[in-house]
């Protein structure tokens, strides 16, 4: 489905336009209030972006770092081509320990590769221990926002979920802590019989094989210590050269997604420590498209994106349509230039241009990735390799750079316009006047209006010097060569 | 002081009455304004709709046509961004409002205009070329004038060019919250720095029949009514 498509029908949802207006000015408030308390956020924000740009031009020395100190400190590293590959590791590591139960730390890279499904194939449950995930989950939903999954959803539309799933029979009432308290319940059993859980990774460090996972509930803590095993898939374009860099995306990732001067739960560990946590960590290091992306010099910092959703919160399509209109588990401006990068233009060939190119996002991503001119480029990629160029819109495109790139042709198609025919008026009425009114074109354009006016006495106010070189009138240097005869 | 006008082609086929305001307001503050009858449009159009070859082809037009003025100033924000950043070494191009402001050093131009105005900033004045409070400055030394702040100013109208025809749902409901804000300031009248923003917004307006019409800055500080 296009994302044109997908939106008419998000767009009509009243609840859900209600429910994210006032979700998303929430959390655009709080983070503005929150980043102005940092004297050098404009350093912080150059700094996150020279990090990731070094980690990335250097990922292949980095990767294997990481490798060798994970190794070191007793971990195993798996390397996954693809999303199946991935998968297959997971599966077989969690059927090695005979459970048919996993439980799960929030993470977008298993969403993006589908673990869950992956895994109720060879018959292991995963269950989602993050509050808006379990939502998801239960309701059978799909995301709708990176770090707000079941933004789409209000109190009580989860409270009838949960009194018709994991509190059957009871009455949970309108207080939110009771709503979660439900939650808790059912999970807490969960952390404390199940022996393996699945991570992500924030943040992955080469020099000491840190991994990194930043949570607010206290589920990830959990899930993080308490099983056995610990499996981590993480994209490699995750690993962070030292461990110093931790501290600018400590500060940058919190501000920016929850809006908090600092996250609730950081979780750090290195491999397998005895006597403490899990005793035994796999990291499955995942391509999944991503070399294909840094192989794009201008479309490679999408890899820098830490998963903040600032950028989602700000927009004003994102805002309006929901995250699942964008059917990725990236929405909003990042999914519109990582989706289609990552799974192939042919893939999203509508999400580029699922925005204004407001510079909204732009303004407020924590690493500075210009959205909207990757956006720009992504749009110029699908119309040459995706597109058609007999496709109506390239042939008025084609039909109007023509008539622009001559003053003769230019002023015919004016002329055209004023009848209501010829590429300027086709380029610019479908689809606007079914909502808008169009003016009508006037008859005289400006330049006609300036070839008769009368030329005012060049007098210059009393004031005024002459301009130095008043004979010498400045000349296009190089006039274009199609010019007519001056009237 | 002498200067090019960039009408853009928007403005030129359109909106004629947008250029005229920018000279009458220039010649007053002294100008003299040229109008290189060779140019024709920058290519923001294609290069933002994807067709970045074609828009390579205008610019380096545009780059000839206006090469060896001094100032090239145009009514439109976002022509003046996709030139200023496409093109590095391009002639000194300035939206109206920055060179009214920072090249003539002028914040009254002599205009008096007694309306109720309210002012949308647009997002290529506000976040591509940063003129800030630049338009607003101009609009309050306009004698007459009642400027009434817009709620959510800073938010996008969703024209963004082939966006509002491609996605014209999404637009529509962006557009939708902006006309309830500018009806909100029960404004006469809606300005911007760029008529591209206006025609959108004047469109749903006058499809409305809300009685609330748009002008070009420009126009306002033109006037001397």
């Amino acid at each position: 489905m296009s994302f044109q498509t997908a939106a008419r029908e998000t767009l009509a949802d009243a609840q859900l336009r209600r429910n994210l207006g006032q979700a998303t000015a929430l959390i655009r408030a709080k983070r503005e209030r929150a980043v102005a308390e940092v004297p050098d956020w404009e350093a912080l924000r150059d700094a996150g972006e020279a990090i990731k740009a070094h980690a990335l031009a250097t990922l292949p020395e980095q990767l294997e770092r990481l490798q060798a100190a994970v190794a070191a400190a007793g971990g195993v590293v798996h390397w996954a081509r693809d999303g199946a590959e991935a998968n297959r590791i997971v599966a077989a590591i969690a059927r090695e320990q005979g459970t048919d139960e996993v439980i799960k730390v929030k993470s977008l890279a298993t969403d993006e590769i589908g673990l869950n499904e992956a895994l109720a194939d060879v018959g292991v449950h995963a269950i989602e221990t993050d509050l808006a995930e379990l939502i998801v989950q239960l309701a059978g939903d799909r995301q709708s926002h990176i770090l707000v999954p079941a933004i789409h959803r209000n109190r009580a539309e989860i409270r009838a979920l949960f009194e018709r799933t994991i509190a059957q029979g009871q009455s949970l009432g309108d207080e939110a802590s009771a709503i979660a308290e439900a939650a808790r319940l059912h999970l807490r059993a969960k952390f404390l019989s199940v022996p393996v859980a699945v991570s992500g990774a924030n943040f992955a460090i080469a020099e000491t094989g840190t991994i990194g996972v930043v949570e607010s509930e206290g589920n990830g803590r959990m899930c993080l210590t308490l099983p056995r095993v610990l499996i981590t898939v993480m994209g490699i374009e995750k690993v962070l050269p030292a461990w110093e860099d931790l501290d600018v995306f400590l500060q940058l990732l919190p501000r920016s997604s929850t809006a908090e001067r600092m996250n609730p739960y950081t979780s750090l560990w290195t491999g397998v420590t005895p006597g403490d946590g899990p005793r035994e960590f796999h990291l499955v290091l995942l391509d999944a498209g991503r070399t294909d992306v840094l192989a794009d010099p201008i479309g490679r910092p999408a890899l820098h994106c830490i998963r903040c959703s600032a950028c989602l919160n700000v927009c004003p399509v994102y805002e309006r349509v929901g995250g699942q209109a964008y059917e990725s588990v990236y929405p909003g401006p990042i999914g519109a230039i990582l989706t289609p990068q990552l799974h192939g233009l042919h893939a999203a060939p509508s999400l580029p241009w699922a925005s204004t190119l407001c510079g909204a996002c732009y303004q407020v991503c924590p690493v500075k990735i210009d959205i909207p001119s990757i956006l720009v480029h992504l749009r110029e990629r699908v119309v040459r390799e995706e597109k058609s160029r007999l496709a109506p819109e390239a042939l008025a495109m084609k039909g109007l750079a023509t008539a622009f790139a001559t003053r003769r042709r230019y002023e015919t198609a004016q002329r055209l316009a004023q009848l209501g025919r010829g590429p300027l008026a086709k380029a610019a009425l479908p689809g606007w006047t079914a909502m808008r009114d169009l003016p009508q074109p006037p008859r005289k354009t400006f330049r006609d209006w300036w070839k008769t006016r009368e030329t005012p006495a060049a007098a210059p106010p009393p004031d005024a010097a002459p301009p130095p070189n008043a004979a010498a009138t400045p000349q296009p240097a190089a006039p274009a060569r199609d010019s007519e005869p001056a009237p | 002081m002498r200067v090019a006008l960039f009408v853009t082609c928007f403005n030129d086929t359109l909106f004629p009455g947008v250029g005229r305001a920018v000279v009458t307001v220039l010649e007053r503050l002294g100008c003299t304004v040229e109008f290189p009858l060779e140019q024709t449009c920058c290519g923001q159009l294609h290069c933002n709709a994807g067709y970045g070859h074609e828009a390579a082809g205008l610019l380096g037009r545009f780059g000839r046509v206006f090469a060896g003025y001094d100032a090239v100033v145009s009514p439109s924000a976002s022509c003046v961004a996709h030139v200023r950043e496409r093109i590095p070494d391009a002639p000194h191009v300035y939206e109206l409002t920055e060179f009214l402001v920072d090249r003539l050093g002028v914040e009254d131009v002599g205009a008096s205009f007694a309306h109720r105005v309210t002012l949308h900033p647009t997002c290529h004045s506000l976040r591509l070329l940063g003129i800030g409070d630049r338009p607003a400055r101009l609009l309050r030394a306009v004698r007459g004038i009642e400027l009434v702040q817009l709620e959510g100013a800073r938010e996008c109208c969703g024209f963004g060019g082939t966006f509002a025809i491609k996605n014209a749902d999404t637009s529509m409901a962006m557009l939708s919250d902006k006309v309830r804000h500018v009806l909100d300031t029960r404004a006469e009248v809606c300005t911007a720095a760029d008529t591209s923003c206006l025609m959108h917004i004047g469109g749903a307006l006058s499809r409305g029949r809300t009685g609330v019409r748009v002008m070009h800055l420009a126009e306002i500080l033109a006037a001397t009514e």
